[in-house]
């Protein structure tokens, strides 16, 4: 849910990265916040464990310049990727604008990827949202891995509407300002139509 | 396609805004804010110079809608007041028409019973507020279905550039 605020001409948009575990979401992230100018962004927020697994949920609002006279606040939000974390994956989505998928590019991980795009459909209708319709973006992370797929292969795995798709090394940050780029330019189209 | 969710206008926002003063005076509260359930900040006054209230905010709800997980899987509808204590400092969180939540910040120049006497003044007003806003937008609909005058029709791609050169 965008929340335009007419009195303060700003406006709020909420964009998740969803993924399977340690797939690089909060990698994504934290790349996004080392690369910021101190002054459009706020503090990166990582409710992790002991052993940096996103816990609850990653949280880095940014401050982007102005559109049409109003600022542009994204609100950036990773979710848990292990399995076990799906209901706090459900409330996270709420109020979603834009949603990006970091797939791991292993071939192990084929699975995972697979099984956490339909858990991303389900969780979606359940907050009234629709995959097919909602701004989203397609990211292959790791592509610097030895045991990386091919792009082509993943592209036909797991690419669902022909949605704009990333090939990412988060930990450089290649691809990482694509990607976030490619979902926020959806979500303001997005505004155009309402 | 629908309108945006939540729109606030000048009045609505003196309005909360207003109220939110007159709680944090009354109740002798260092902050008092606004956050809609997706956490977005709405408004807030007080003493805001040493407080990241976005990360106040996304926390907030972060943590009603963990509440509210835990209210559910109980069998309740929702835990319409939370309070942690602090050693300094307290927060007393509440929800108001169901959709946004009222924070209060406080410290010992003030007590809880205090805060939540005039909590619940405000969260009438707010409730209020709130009901005049879906009525307006609801009225919008209606009307400007057609050709909602949105500021942002004549978005172009070179405006979306521009966010990210800067």
């Amino acid at each position: 849910m965008t929340f335009i605020n007419y009195a303060a001409r700003e406006i709020n948009c909420k964009i998740v990265y969803y993924g399977p575990g340690l797939c690089g979401k909060t990698t994504n992230l934290q790349y996004v916040y080392d690369r910021t100018n101190p002054s459009a962004k706020g503090k990166l927020i990582s409710l992790a464990t002991e052993t940096d697994r996103t816990l609850f949920f990653d949280f880095l609002p940014l401050d982007l310049g102005t559109v049409k006279g109003f600022k542009t606040r994204f609100h950036l939000y990773t979710v848990p990727g292990q399995v076990f974390y799906d209901a706090s994956r459900k409330l996270i989505l709420k109020g979603v604008d834009g949603v990006v998928f970091v797939a791991d590019s292993q071939e192990a991980r084929l699975e995972a990827n697979v099984e956490s795009i339909r858990n991303l459909d389900k969780n979606l209708k359940e907050q009234g949202y629709d995959i097919a319709t909602i701004p989203y973006v397609l990211q292959f992370n790791k592509r610097d891995l030895p045991t990386a797929m091919p792009a082509d292969d993943l592209y036909r795995k797991l690419n669902i509407k022909r949605e704009p798709t990333f090939e990412a090394v988060a930990t450089t940050g290649a691809g990482v300002f694509d990607t976030l780029k490619a979902v926020a330019r959806q979500v303001l189209m997005d505004l155009k139509k309402r | 396609m629908s309108l945006p969710d939540l729109v606030l206008y000048d009045e609505e926002f003196r309005r909360i805004k207003d109220s939110l003063q007159r709680l944090a005076s009354d109740a002798n509260a260092n902050v008092v804010f606004l956050v809609d359930k997706n956490g977005q900040q709405i408004a807030a006054v007080g003493d805001l110079q040493s407080l990241d209230t976005t990360s106040l905010a996304s926390l907030t709800a972060g943590n009603v809608a963990a509440t509210d997980g835990l209210a559910r899987l109980i069998g309740e509808r929702e835990f319409s007041i939370l309070f942690h204590e602090g050693e300094r400092d307290n927060i007393h969180i509440s929800i108001v028409a169901q959709r946004v939540i009222l924070v209060v910040i406080f410290d010992e120049r003030t007590s809880l019973g205090l805060v939540r006497l005039r909590v619940r003044r405000a969260m009438a007003e707010l409730e209020k507020v709130f009901e005049d806003i879906a009525r307006k937008a609801e009225k919008d609909k209606q009307a400007l279905q057609a050709d909602f005058d949105s500021p942002f029709a004549e978005i172009t791609d070179e405006d979306i550039d521009r966010l990210f050169s800067e």
